[in-house]
């Protein structure tokens, strides 16, 4: 039910006065209703539930998680190291 | 996608995530999961198998279908019955059980009732089909409820008025409340529903962190979201804290999203609700304010009240409080089955029990 799907802007449009937009979910157009983010622009990447966009990606924020686990990734991996030595 | 998101998904970074959760594990600890997509994404990628076997994930009652009461089942089913509706609803709620049907033997037996993905697309059955009565079936949490709000508002805007709803949203925090004041509550911990959390911000956790000492964690779908989900939790309890922390940054922020907040506080207010298998709970669902009455079904059409009958089986209501496992149940893969559900949580794409039998969680 409260499934998101992850999906690119890449047109916005106004269909009734509601604003809309065009997503592409990895290859698939939808149209999604974007009311609840009308800020979402052409490139942005927003979480679609039940045709409706509920947020916009923070691209900052995913950088810095892939950060911190490529970090944690790397303490582990020498974690492993240091036990093989001993 | 994006190169950050692609990233996200290298294998190699949950396996880093779980090694690091039992390097740091000292001892048992309980984490509740409380959106039944996050329970159908640990079974499905085996993180329930991967974890020490300190660490136990209890499923919560985040399964919308599994908690829709039997009240609104057989509201539905009267009102999906009459010739003058046409009824849509998300596909889940199709083959859960009622008192003796559901609306899949409803839409057999003639009725029209329409599965939909949106709820924006019961306004276009009622825009082509001026002389039918078009009702929605309002289910689902904070995720959902802005398109609701939203349709409404957009039918509103149109003058639709062959348009209306039958109300059954309800809401995650008095749920969490709900589960931590049970006498035989087992959580320690909270992986908070990452896609509520886009909407609704995580500042209505902190009282609830403090007030049962308890850590509560942010957490998305993908499998490393989760284990940074369970990581974020067990290094608090680990540590003794209670904090509220986010591990689904990149799209959750402390406030969520003000819009979608807005509509819902402009369409719908707080009031008591049934929760199925768990009971009623204050304040816990969305009803539909005094200025949006108009678009409540129940105020349209009359039904009649009918005697509510579960199957003396079924310990859904234990399962959605975290108390027992779906393999606990005498019934379970035995008379009820997602085939044969007993119950909603066997019927659900998100239910506890649909879950534990698609991926063969027969026993522990």
């Amino acid at each position: 039910m409260c499934l998101g799907i992850p999906g690119k802007v890449i047109k916005v449009f106004e269909q009734d006065g509601t604003p809309m937009a065009s997503v592409d979910f990895d290859g698939v157009e939808q149209t999604v209703c974007i009311a609840t983010t009308p800020e979402a622009q052409v490139g942005q990447y927003i979480l679609v539930h039940a045709g409706f966009s509920l947020n916009v990606l923070s691209d900052t924020e995913a950088t810095e998680t892939l950060k911190i686990l490529r970090d944690l990734r790397e303490f582990n991996a020498n974690l492993d190291e240091e036990a093989k030595v001993q | 996608m994006t190169g950050s998101l692609d990233k996200l998904r290298d294998a190699s970074l949950t396996k880093a995530i779980m090694a690091e959760i039992r390097r740091i594990t000292t001892q048992p600890w309980n984490i509740m999961e409380i959106c039944g997509g996050q329970t159908h994404a640990i079974m499905q990628y085996g993180l329930d198998q991967l974890l020490p076997k300190e660490i136990t994930l209890i499923h919560g009652p985040g399964c919308p279908v599994c908690v829709t009461s039997l009240e609104a089942i057989e509201q539905a089913l009267q009102i999906a019955a009459r010739p003058d509706v046409i009824f849509t609803t998300f596909g889940d709620m199709l083959r859960v059980p009622g008192n003796q049907a559901d609306l899949f033997t409803a839409r057999s037996q003639g009725a029209d009732v329409r599965v939909v993905y949106s709820p924006l697309d019961s306004l276009k059955f009622a825009r082509e089909n001026p002389e039918k009565q078009v009702v929605f079936f309002a289910i689902g949490f904070e995720t959902t409820a802005p398109t609701i709000a939203s349709t409404i508002l957009s039918a509103e805007k149109a003058g639709i008025e062959n348009f209306s709803i039958l109300p059954a949203n309800v809401l995650v925090p008095p749920a969490m409340r709900a589960i931590l004041s049970n006498p035989v509550n087992r959580v320690q911990g909270f992986l908070a529903a990452g896609h509520v959390c886009a909407v609704m911000g995580y500042h209505e956790y902190p009282p609830i962190a403090e007030q049962y000492r308890i850590p509560i964690v942010v957490t998305g779908f993908e499998p490393v979201d989760l284990a940074a989900g369970i990581l974020m939790t067990v290094q608090q309890l680990e540590s003794g804290q209670h904090e509220v922390t986010n591990a689904y940054p990149r799209f959750v922020t402390r406030e969520g999203n003000q819009t979608a907040q807005r509509m819902i506080a402009q369409v719908f207010e707080p009031v008591d609700r049934q929760w199925r298998g768990i009971g009623a709970i204050p304040l816990s669902g969305l009803g539909l304010r005094a200025d949006y009455a108009a678009f409540n079904a129940l105020n349209r059409f009359e039904l009649s009240q009918t005697a509510l009958r579960e199957s003396p089986l079924c310990i859904a209501g234990q399962v959605l409080s975290g108390v027992a496992k779906p393999h606990d149940c005498p019934a379970f893969a035995k008379d009820c089955s997602p085939l044969h559900p007993l119950g909603a949580p066997m019927v659900s794409s998100e239910g506890a029990c649909a879950a534990y039998y698609r991926y063969h969680r027969i026993s522990e």
